[in-house]
């Protein structure tokens, strides 16, 4: 009886949580009507970090902050706005930090740059052998 | 004659290659070390998490929120700019550091400092019931529901509280809760914004 009263009152026992009793915004968990512009929308929302959990994506997050970035998002695809301006906008606001794509900023270029570099070391590498050999014979 | 010399140039290069492989054994040891080192720093070095805003120095973007409470006026960007600085706390009834600040907010408050407040996804009872049991230290009190003016001035979570100057220019972020000994630091942040 006891069990059965302490099981009842499990049942109308509120978590005591530090969540906010909002709905999600309107388009936190809605997509886009039109398919195109969801798939923009949702291209864009898979680079984006979110803030409260800073290893997931926008996307893959259900923090509250993350459902109202997603919100943000599509309204503003919705309105015709181009990804890459929506990510300046939040760039502006949050830092490079906000984007999982790279940015080229001074201390990134070097990475830019290496890849070519190398290319261009290993051609004149290439080249000097070639010369070499071709010499011998 | 010619025989000694050529063992000499033999023993001599054979000397000097020696020594430059001595010191390519030093190379892995030495790459080992300062990736150790690398690795240790990164590793005892406390993480940094809070991601600052960008927005710091740049007018208050433009908003309009309608009030949180009927008993406070809603927050517009136009009237942010009153000449005199100020601070704007982002805050919900939801977050337990709100209510950790909440005595110092009153204490800036009784000390003349305007606090405005943005009420992040909150319900008009909430935001009541937590003003009810912590005190209202805000002259107006904006809703802010799904977190547009937030995202908008570059902060990612509550409490932040930002000083804002007279001329509605974003000054300072003080992220996380006002600590009894953080006031100081925000009294002299109000004062180099009133300058």
């Amino acid at each position: 009886m006891i069990r059965l009263f302490a099981f009842l009152l499990l049942l109308i026992a509120a978590p005591v949580a530090a969540q906010d009793l909002l709905p999600p915004a309107p388009y936190a968990y809605t997509q886009l009507a039109d398919p195109a512009l969801e798939a923009k929308a949702q291209a864009l929302m898979e680079t984006l970090r979110c803030l409260k959990c800073q290893s997931q994506s926008i996307a893959d997050s259900d923090a509250p902050m993350a459902g109202d970035m997603r919100n943000q998002v599509r309204e503003r695809i919705a309105k015709g706005e181009q990804p890459e301006a929506i990510r300046q906008w939040l760039i502006e606001r949050y830092g490079d930090y906000v984007t999982y794509t790279p940015q080229v900023r001074p201390l990134t270029a070097p990475l830019f740059a290496a890849p070519v570099v190398f290319l261009l070391v290993a051609g004149l590498l290439l080249r000097r052998r070639f010369r070499k050999t071709k010499a011998k014979a | 004659m010619s025989d000694n010399q050529t063992p000499a140039h033999v023993e001599r290069s054979r000397d000097t290659a020696t020594k430059r492989a001595g010191l390519w054994v030093w190379l892995p040891l030495a790459l080992f070390v300062g990736f150790f080192v690398l690795v240790m720093f990164g590793l005892l070095r406390p993480a940094d998490r809070e991601v600052a805003s960008a927005f710091i120095g740049k007018p208050l973007p433009a908003f309009d929120l309608r009030p949180a409470v009927p008993e406070r006026a809603g927050l517009k960007t136009a009237e942010m700019a009153t000449g005199k600085p100020k601070l704007l706390n982002v805050f919900a009834s939801w977050c337990i550091p709100c209510a950790a600040e909440s005595p110092q907010l009153a204490a800036l408050a009784q000390q003349g400092v305007e606090i405005d407040g943005v009420a992040i996804r909150d319900r008009q009872e909430d935001v009541q019931r937590f003003l009810g049991q912590y005190g209202n230290p805000f002259a107006r009190i904006g809703a802010d529901d799904v977190s547009a003016v937030q995202l908008a001035i570059g902060s990612s979570g509550v409490p932040e509280t930002f000083v804002i100057d007279g001329k509605g220019v974003i000054r300072h972020q003080h992220i996380g809760d006002i600590r009894a000994e953080d006031i100081p630091m925000i009294l002299q942040k109000l004062r180099e914004a009133g300058g």
